[in-house]
């Protein structure tokens, strides 16, 4: 450990040493538990410069990064026209409710039978209060907002291999973690074990902050008590009247809790992405793809099938298909193009770009994620534990399960999301591997190892593997530093009238807010070569 | 130093629950050339081997000229090609050969000389 600790490790150092030792998930997990992934620039609304004078622009992909570049650039005088494979504005911004229907790569439907007013995100489903430009572009939209519970101390913490696999609350894990830290530290500190770092009026301090934020009892010692069961709940909490006085809770042991893995679900309120406040569009997320959609009516082509993308000295040709019935080529030609096809796609359509930009779009692999959301008969998680929003997590598979931060207290069915898997390693490829019935079984198997009631009140439910969604190949791009530092300046830089955007051309990976700030950035670099051209 | 980064990963990864089971998780746990193509390709390449086609395509294993020269698919399972991800450091040499030989004998393929852990060792 001494060895470790004097050693002076980079950031990127270290993310290289857990990509060769952990592969690619490593390196993912590492790089999102250390912020890396997500850091928005957003600085306010932006203004393309001088007129386009009826220049033309051919946009490829109606998602957030096609449709703020569409709207941007319809500003600034370019005739606009957006080719999108979907009959639906959004792209991953995508929501799915009662009536809809969703069709896998494999040509496996699921009709969705929510109850009216029930939804699933199958993508993004939160937005964190400081990424701003996808949050500047929902107040444009008028897309109301409101909050998303990400981290409820009454939400549970599981393992199969801890305390008999029985769940625990949030609030219990937080506080014994923290209790016997503090009470093991207090000791140090106390009898002197600390005395070459610290001087006297620093562990008078440090012993006063233990007995408060640990709970410490007045031996600086953490028991079961009433300091202990103020954080963690009580067995009997406080009554009115004549009823019994409080009986605090009983402390899980040290041991056991240091032998556990439940420390890892203590991480999420702690990183920066998901510290609250945290939003959520009401209705569902796809609501600002929808609204986006209204605002670019008459711009977006339904139905397209790129097959082609063709540049030269007088413009960009793209050709495309029906994406639904094929048929004849059609071509759409423009003087310049934004092009957001995830390059997972991309990198399979003939594209006359240089040897750089293409060694980048062939470059990069697609995160493999599966979400699956359950509809229950009435909400149990409400209204026999308590528990209203916010984020379970278990060491099984299905990883998270994330309550609904809207509709509490309501009566009759509701869709909870029973699987998040995306960080699992290679265990995500074997989920994702499964048809939609078998998640879903496997959801509801391993989500009742939390929630007893869960087979009884079960409905009906729909997963989405991202590798088998038809127009993306996949969740979102996969960097790690080695690749960033070998493609990611080619992949988003201009190469004569075409310029990449989306998620996979920022630093959030598959945040909604790097495909705003990565439709910003190609825009303006566009533009400016526009108005020198 | 190898012990140091497996631990590193660890601390910095949240559900994994110590060296050990951070090593595996990033390890394919199915043994044997079904289990593998059960628990891993079929997600893309479709249970029957034929692909699948949308705004892009998982090209059919199913009777694929591709395949006839083994190098290839060895090539491919390990260190990837555009949006099939490389899984070579999930996968042992021995589990490699092993979904590469189902693939080539099964679908319709029939391909006779078998790929053995050694061939694969050699072209990683």
């Amino acid at each position: 450990m001494t060895d470790f600790a004097n050693e002076k490790l980079t950031r990127r150092s270290l993310l290289t040493a857990i990509g060769l030792a952990g592969g690619t998930a490593a390196m993912y997990d590492a790089m999102l538990s250390m912020g890396y992934a997500a850091n928005s620039d957003f600085t306010g609304p932006i203004t393309l410069q001088g007129n386009a004078k009826d220049a033309s622009v051919v946009i490829l992909g109606a998602g957030i990064a096609g449709m703020v570049a569409a709207y941007e650039m319809r500003k600034a005088g370019y005739k606009v026209k957006i080719l999108e494979f979907n009959n639906r504005p959004g792209g991953r911004n995508w929501s799915l409710h009662a009536g809809d229907s969703y069709t896998d790569i494999g040509g496996t439907t699921q009709k969705v039978d929510f109850a009216p007013g029930q939804y699933f995100n199958p993508g993004p489903w939160r937005l964190p209060y400081h990424h701003q430009g996808i949050l500047h572009y929902c107040k444009m939209l008028n897309v109301p907002l409101e909050s998303f519970v990400m981290y409820n101390n009454a939400a549970l913490v599981h393992s199969a291999n801890a305390f008999g696999g029985k769940p625990k609350r949030f609030r219990e894990v937080a506080a014994d973690y923290e209790g016997h830290i503090s009470e093991l530290l207090a000791k140090a500190t106390s009898q002197n074990k600390l005395d070459d770092q610290l001087d006297k009026d620093e562990k008078d301090g440090l012993l006063q902050m233990l007995k408060s934020w640990g709970a410490l009892d007045k031996n600086y010692e953490y028991r079961k008590g009433d300091q202990s069961s103020d954080f963690r709940g009580y067995d009997v909490p406080p009554g009115g009247g004549l009823q019994a006085g409080p009986v605090p809770s009983d402390i899980m042991p040290r041991k056991e809790l240091f032998n556990s893995s439940l420390w890892n679900a203590l991480y999420f309120p702690k990183q920066w992405d998901f510290q609250g406040q945290l939003f959520q569009p009401k209705g569902g997320m796809g609501e600002i793809g929808k609204a986006f959609g209204k605002l670019l009516n008459g711009v977006i082509q339904y139905d397209c099938k790129v097959t082609n993308v063709h540049q030269d000295e007088t413009g960009v040709t793209v050709t495309y298909i029906d994406s639904k019935t094929g048929g004849a080529p059609k071509t759409e030609k423009a003087d310049w193009c934004v092009n957001t096809i995830p390059v997972s796609v991309l990198s399979q359509i003939p594209m006359n770009v240089g040897p750089k930009m293409r060694a980048a779009i062939d470059s990069l692999p697609y995160l493999p994620a599966v979400k699956v959301g359950l509809q229950f008969k009435r909400r149990f998680w409400e209204e026999d534990d308590n528990i209203y929003g916010g984020n379970t997590y278990t060491d099984q598979p299905i990883f998270n399960i994330s309550y609904p931060s809207h509709g509490f207290f309501e009566k009759g069915p509701a869709v909870l999301l029973g699987a998040y898997i995306y960080r699992s390693g290679m265990r995500v490829y074997n989920f994702e591997a499964l048809s939609a019935k078998e998640q879903i079984e496997a959801a509801l198997e391993q989500g009742s190892k939390i929630h007893p009631q869960y087979r009884a009140e079960f409905m009906n439910g729909v997963a989405v593997a991202w590798h088998r969604v038809p127009w993306t190949l996949g969740c979102s791009g996969l960097w790690n530093d080695a690749l960033r530092e070998k493609h990611y300046a080619d992949m988003c830089a201009v190469d004569n009238r075409i310029v990449l955007a989306g998620e996979h051309c920022s630093h959030l990976m598959a945040w909604q807010e790097g495909s705003v700030l990565s439709a910003l950035d190609a825009i303006t670099r566009l533009h400016k070569r526009v108005m020198s051209a | 130093m190898k012990t140091r980064t497996l631990l590193l990963a660890a601390m910095l990864s949240p559900i994994a629950t110590g060296a050990m089971a951070q090593a595996n998780r990033n390890q394919f746990p199915q043994q044997g050339g079904e289990a593998l193509y059960k628990g891993i390709c079929q997600d893309c390449h479709m249970p029957d081997g034929r692909g699948a086609e949308g705004a892009g395509h998982y090209p059919a294993l199913a009777k694929n000229p591709k395949l006839a020269e083994p190098g290839y698919p060895i090539s491919v399972v390990t260190q990837g090609l555009k949006s099939m991800p490389a899984f070579g450091g999930a996968m042992s040499d021995q589990q490699i050969a092993d979904v590469v030989n189902y693939v080539r004998t099964h679908f319709g393929n029939t391909y006779k000389d078998t790929v053995k852990p050694e061939d694969v060792k050699n072209a990683r």
